[in-house]
Order: structure tokens, then sequence, then C-alpha cells
């Protein structure tokens, strides 16, 4: 009566062992075709040497395998320097102001009722149903010196200033105080969904027992509430700073030509000057700068909890 | 049988359970009623509590205990009546205003904090020194036998030990009143019952007044000195254990507090002590000792536990006696449970101390055997719902 196996061997090992593995190999393989080969091939080019040819680079010549020119470059030009600078100050502006605005957003979120909470959420995450090139065209008709905006603003300056330092408008194209603007304005929510997840978690009794123990509420905020929010804030400013840091549509459409940031420097280097050796040691440059603070971390907030693990696992 | 002793006895539980002082009570809750859009949650609640007491709210689930808690502690605000303690009106005072400490049914523990933190925490906003808040989490460490525990997490101790750190924290600012919400409902019973007997303790070390809400009615009766019992928001009766066991004033009552068995009856005529009750289940009359409010022919309800009832394999000639069949029974050891059917169908429960050494087949009554079930007039409850 048995029917004899038709299984094939793949068949078997699929139903005993196979999916679980197939599971967990599945994002490795991505992220090594779409991440550490690239980044290899880019890691590779950076010592490469720039020639007329297309591609417009090759390995050999007066420098077989290893040409460092680049990373001599990228230390000894100030071009590069500044432009990481840039780049970092305004990722590090754009990181705290959306934090200043997104924290109370965040925590407002989870303090109201459900069906208000949905609506809420929707408005924060409809912005990115519009093309994001849009939105910043839009920024751009902002802040030309005869909108609206700049009109209001400029009054309210002109408001609070003696009358003699009155202006007509306000400059705020092609400065930095614009690129951090859109930056802010495009990426609250990154900061804001990550706080909300982090903060809806938290247990609302936590903040009667403080008050119940004689906190006002903006102690029971400190005490209770911030606190357990650092892994939100952690997560929301990672997800800021790191694009941020990166970016390079923002920064060209409303950034100042004299102060690049470091996603325009990789651009041009790469279009204009078509120096992709030059432009490969600048984007592993960047990666290095980004990453290496981030692994650091990584490496000793796993550690701790390590230690909590233990020391709570050797009485249990 | 003389009825004089226990009327006198129910003379004294009645005065102590409506104990009328001179001054006012030390915690007074005066008609205090909340509601959540059109729902009634806590129905017009009045209840004094005095200094000291361990006082109990039981009740089922959803009957409005944690509420009336959160009233008190200044979480939920009153849609009417006023809260006093200590003769102070609290009824407007924020939670961090009140001289009143919560422990909480999930303890809410600050995860982020050492144990000694979290017993700490209430006291940075005493005014004390260093010395002083050290010294007295260094009390609460050992009041709650956690010394060795100080520099530990919420997360690396026990379920009882994270218990004992929400007492200390709670206790640690001294407050005039303590609220505990269902204290023990996350232990298992052997600690629980080891619990219970530490919360007295530290309740008599301290002095602090305790309201304790618990849907344990086993819990009530150990812990506390007084209970209340709550239905749908109201409270249904209030005093002793003792009191509330013995002379429950609703069916409610009588049913929630351990087991009974419930007749309708009409009374038959009404005399000083006794009072003649028709007993349609019983295929005749009983008495049972009077009740103030009862009219003749008013109809009532007739209660007895089953450890009142006493069973026997022969006609006890005595005036309360009905005749049943053994339907069932079972031996725990220290006592019996047997279920009688009365002619009429009713299954009565009768409890049944083996205050003797019995042998093998020895047994008072055995399955399908006819017996007598007999009960003093003064244990037969009158209810007049
Ligand atoms: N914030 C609220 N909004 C609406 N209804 C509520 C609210 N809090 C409590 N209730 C309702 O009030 C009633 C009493 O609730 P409460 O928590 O006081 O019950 P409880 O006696 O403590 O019950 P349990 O023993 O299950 O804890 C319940 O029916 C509950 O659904
Ligand atoms: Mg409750």
């Amino acid at each position: 009566m048995n029917e004899p196996h038709h299984d094939s061997r793949f068949q078997r090992w699929f139903n005993r062992r196979g999916w679980i593995k197939i599971t967990i190999a599945t994002p490795y393989v991505w992220l090594i075709l779409f991440f550490l080969l690239p980044f290899a091939i880019v890691l590779a080019m950076s010592f490469a040497t720039r020639t007329p040819t297309a591609p417009p680079f090759s390995f050999g010549g007066d420098y077989p395998l290893l040409n460092t020119r680049t990373y001599h470059r990228l230390v000894e030009d100030s071009l590069y320097i500044r432009a990481y600078l840039t780049s970092i100050f305004n990722a590090v502006i754009a990181t705290l102001m959306c934090l200043l605005i997104g924290y109370p957003m965040a925590l407002g979120l989870t303090r109201v009722s459900k069906s208000w909470r949905n609506i809420l959420l929707m408005l924060v995450i409809l912005p990115f149903w519009t093309s994001f090139l849009l939105r910043v065209y839009a920024w751009m008709g902002l802040m030309g010196t005869n909108s609206w905006f700049n009109k209001l603003i400029t009054s309210g300056y002109n408001y609070l200033v003696p009358a003699e330092d009155a202006l007509r408008y306000i400059p705020m194209m092609n400065t930095n105080f614009a690129v951090v603007l859109v930056t802010v304005y495009s990426y609250l929510p990154f900061m804001i969904l990550p706080l909300f997840a982090n903060l809806e978690k938290l247990d609302f009794t936590l903040n009667e027992a403080a008050m119940d123990l004689g906190s006002r509420p903006s102690r029971v905020f400190l005490d209770v509430t911030l606190p357990q929010s650092v892994p939100g804030i952690i997560a929301g400013s990672m997800l800021v700073f790191i694009p941020a840091s990166g970016e390079l549509i923002i920064p060209s459409l409303v950034g100042s030509s004299s102060r690049p940031m470091i996603g325009r420097v990789i651009s041009d280097e790469f279009a204009s000057a078509r120096d992709w050796p030059m432009a490969s040691a600048v984007a592993v440059a960047l990666l290095l700068l980004l990453v290496v603070p981030l692994m650091v971390y990584t490496y000793f907030d796993g550690k701790a909890h390590e230690k909590i693990k233990s020391s709570g696992g050797a009485d249990a | 049988m003389t009825d004089i002793p226990a009327i006198t006895i129910d003379a004294d539980l009645q005065s102590a359970s409506v104990k009328k002082s001179a001054e006012p009570s030390f915690i007074r809750i005066e008609g205090v009623t909340k509601k959540f859009g059109s729902f009634t949650a806590v129905n017009s609640v009045t209840l004094e509590i005095e200094k000291g007491e361990i006082f109990s709210l039981l009740g089922g689930s959803g009957c409005g205990k944690t509420t009336l808690l959160r009233m008190l502690a200044g979480f939920e605000e009153p849609t009417a009546g006023r809260i006093y303690i200590d003769g102070q009106d609290m009824t407007d005072l924020p939670p961090y205003e009140r001289p009143v400490n919560m422990m909480f049914q999930s303890y809410a523990l600050f995860p982020h904090m050492t144990v000694a933190k979290n017993i700490a925490y209430g006291l940075k906003h005493e005014r004390m020194t260093a010395a002083q808040r050290d010294d007295r989490v260094r009390n609460m460490l050992d009041l709650v036998q956690l010394t060795d525990f100080a520099a530990r997490k919420p997360h690396q101790i026990s379920g009882g030990q994270r218990q004992r750190v929400a007492l200390a924290r709670a206790l640690a600012r001294q407050p005039k009143l303590l609220l505990l919400d269902e204290p023990l409902a996350a232990l298992d019973k052997k600690l629980r019952e080891h619990t219970q007997f530490e919360l007295m303790d530290i309740q008599d070390k301290t002095g602090t007044t305790f309201i304790v809400v618990t849907h344990d009615q086993e819990e009530a009766m150990t812990l506390s000195s007084r209970l209340a019992v709550m239905d749908k928001g109201r409270i249904m009766q209030i005093g002793t254990a003792t009191s509330v066991y013995e002379y429950p004033q609703s069916r409610f009552v009588a049913g929630f507090i351990g087991s009974i068995n419930i007749f309708d009856g009409k009374v038959v005529s009404i005399g000083d002590t006794t009072t003649r009750v028709h007993v349609p289940e019983f295929g005749g009359d009983i008495e049972a000792r009077s009740v103030e409010g009862i009219e003749d022919g008013a109809q009532i309800s007739l209660a007895i536990r089953p450890e009142k009832l006493t069973i026997s394999r022969t006609n006890p000639q005595s005036a309360n006696s009905i005749r049943g069949i053994v339907r069932d029974l079972a031996y725990f050891g220290k006592d019996s449970l047997y279920r009688v059917a009365l002619p009429s169908g009713h299954i009565v429960s009768v409890n049944s101390v083996n205050a003797r050494r019995i042998g093998e087949n020895e047994r008072v009554a055995d399955w399908e055997d006819e017996v007598w079930l007999s009960f003093d007039p003064n244990s037969a409850i009158l209810l007049k719902d």
C-alpha cells in the first residue's frame, strides 16, 4: 500500500532543515551581492590609476596593484576635508533639529486616542506619497526672495531688529541654512517613526508610579520616559544622520556651491571630473567615517547587554 | 438549645462594624461615584476607615475595586463625592501631592534603576539629607529582606523579590495610606500564603493604614481587620470577616463569601427569638433566628452554610430536620463533603468534620443512603432579597 518515496534529495533536505538555512541565508546573500561586492569593487577602484580610457581607470602601470594617490589627495586637499566637515556639521544640526521637533510629536502620538493616532500617523507618512524632488522644488519656491514664506520670515525679522537694520528679504537659497531646513523637513518622519515605536511600548503605569512617588509631570518625563527612550533616540538619529551626511540632491538644489557637501563631491568626481578612483576613495572614506563609530557603539552596547544577561543568569 | 449567646455575639459584631466614634474617621470616602461615559464603574460609595487598619476591598472582576483605589491615589477624578484623608480634602489634589502611595498590581518598578534606586526614588522629593535618605533605604531593604539585592536591576530578581521591592518603594515615603492592588495575585499559592503574613507583619511594624484590593476571599479574610464586599460599583456590605461570613445581609454577599445553600421561603410566624419559615423544598416549616425588618407572610431566602448542617442516619428529633438521599460524597481527610438530594430534587451541600477516627466502610453515610439533615435555628440566615 505504501507509495514509494518520490521525493528528490533536495526536497528531503529542504523539508528537514534546509528551509531554515535558506531563510537565514537569503539576507546574507542579498548583503553580499548588493553591498559587499559593490563595496569591494569601489574599494579596489579607489586604488586604481586614472586613465583617459573607458572605463577611466586601470590597474598596473607605475603602480602595480595599489595606487594610494587618491588617499594622499584626500588628506592633502582641503576641499575634501572641508566637504566632510560641512556634511557632518549639517547632518548633526539636522539630526538635532529632527530630534527636537520629532520627539514631542512622537510623544504626542502615544498620548492621543487610537483613532486620532492613526490619522496623525497617516499625516506623518503622507509626504512620502509625493515625489521627493517635487517637495524640494517646493521648498526652493518657498525660500525664493519673492515668496510669501520669505516675506513672512523677513517681516518677523524686521519686527525684532531696529529699523535701520531692516531687510527687504532674507537670502535663504544656496546657503547651509537651506540645506539644513530641507533636510530636517525631508528626514523628520525617519526620526518620528522609530521614536514612536519605542515610546508606544513604554508602560504608562511606570509614569503613574513616578507620579505617585511625588514627581511632577516634567520630572516624570526626565526620570522615566527619557531614559527608556534612548534606544528610540539612537535609532531615529542614525536613520537621519547617515543619509543626511551623504545627501546629494538637497545640497545640489538648495545648497551653496562654494561649500559643497560630500555627496556632491563624489558625484562631481564621477561625472564631471571623470576621476573614478578619486570618487571611490571619497566614498570609502565616508563609509568608514560613518560605519566605524556605529560598529564601535554596537560592540560596546552588545557587551553591556551580555554583561547584564550573564549577571542576571548567575542567580536564576 | 438557647439562643441568647448567639444573639450576644451578633450584637457585638454589629457594633464593631458600625463603630461610631466622636472624632471623624482617618479616611472618609463620601458618596464617591465614577462614570466612564455612561458606564458607572463606582456607584456612590461611602466608606470610613480607621488609622492602622488593613481594609480589604473584595469583589468580582470589573466591580470597580481598582477604579476606587485609583481615585484614592489621585489617578482618576471622581464624578461625584469627596475623599478625606486625616481630615484633609484630597479630592482635587494631583497624585504627587497626596500622602498616599500605591503598590501597583504589575509592580511598575523602574527597569532602568537598581533596587536601591527604585526604593530611593520617592525620597528625593522629601526634605532630607543624603545620609537620612540612605538610612531610610537601608531600613526599607532590611524590612523586606533584600539588602543583598540592592544593586540588582528589577529584571535580575525573582517575582517574589520584585513584589517586595514594590512594597518597600511604596512604604519608603512613610505614607499615611498605602494602597495595594492585588498585591499577591502574581505569586504562586505557597509564596502567597507566606507573603500574606509578611504583609501583616510589615503593617504591624509600620502602623500604616492599608487598603488592599483582592478578589480572593480567603486572602481578604486572612489579611484584613475589616472588609467591604463590592458588586457592580456598589458596596454591598462592610464588616469584619466574621460578620460578613456569618451575617451576610444579601444573597450576593452570602453567595460571594464561602459556599452556601440557598432556598426560597415564606414567613409563617414571627416569634421573639425565632421565626417560622415555610420552605417548599423541605416540604415543611423550619425555625430560624429572627432578624429585623422581616414581615409576616413575606417572601424571603433561607441560607445555610454547608458546615452548619449536621448529617445523621437517624431522625435527630429536633425542630429543623430534613430527609434526603446521599448522591455524592468526597472524603478530604479532615472533613467530608456530602451532596444530598432532597425529595424535591434540590441538592444540598453538607460539610462534616471528621472529628473521630473512623474505619474503612464506617462512614456516617454512604452513597444512596437515606439521611437526616438538621441545623440550629441560629445558623440559618434569613435574607430579605
Ligand atoms: N478608563 C476606563 N474607561 C472606561 N471604562 C473603564 C475604565 N477603567 C475601568 N473601566 C471599567 O470600569 C469597570 C471597573 O473596572 P475596575 O478596573 O475598577 O475593576 P476591578 O474591580 O479592579 O476588576 P479586576 O478584579 O478585574 O481588576 C470595568 O467594567 C471596566 O471595564
Ligand atoms: Mg483591578
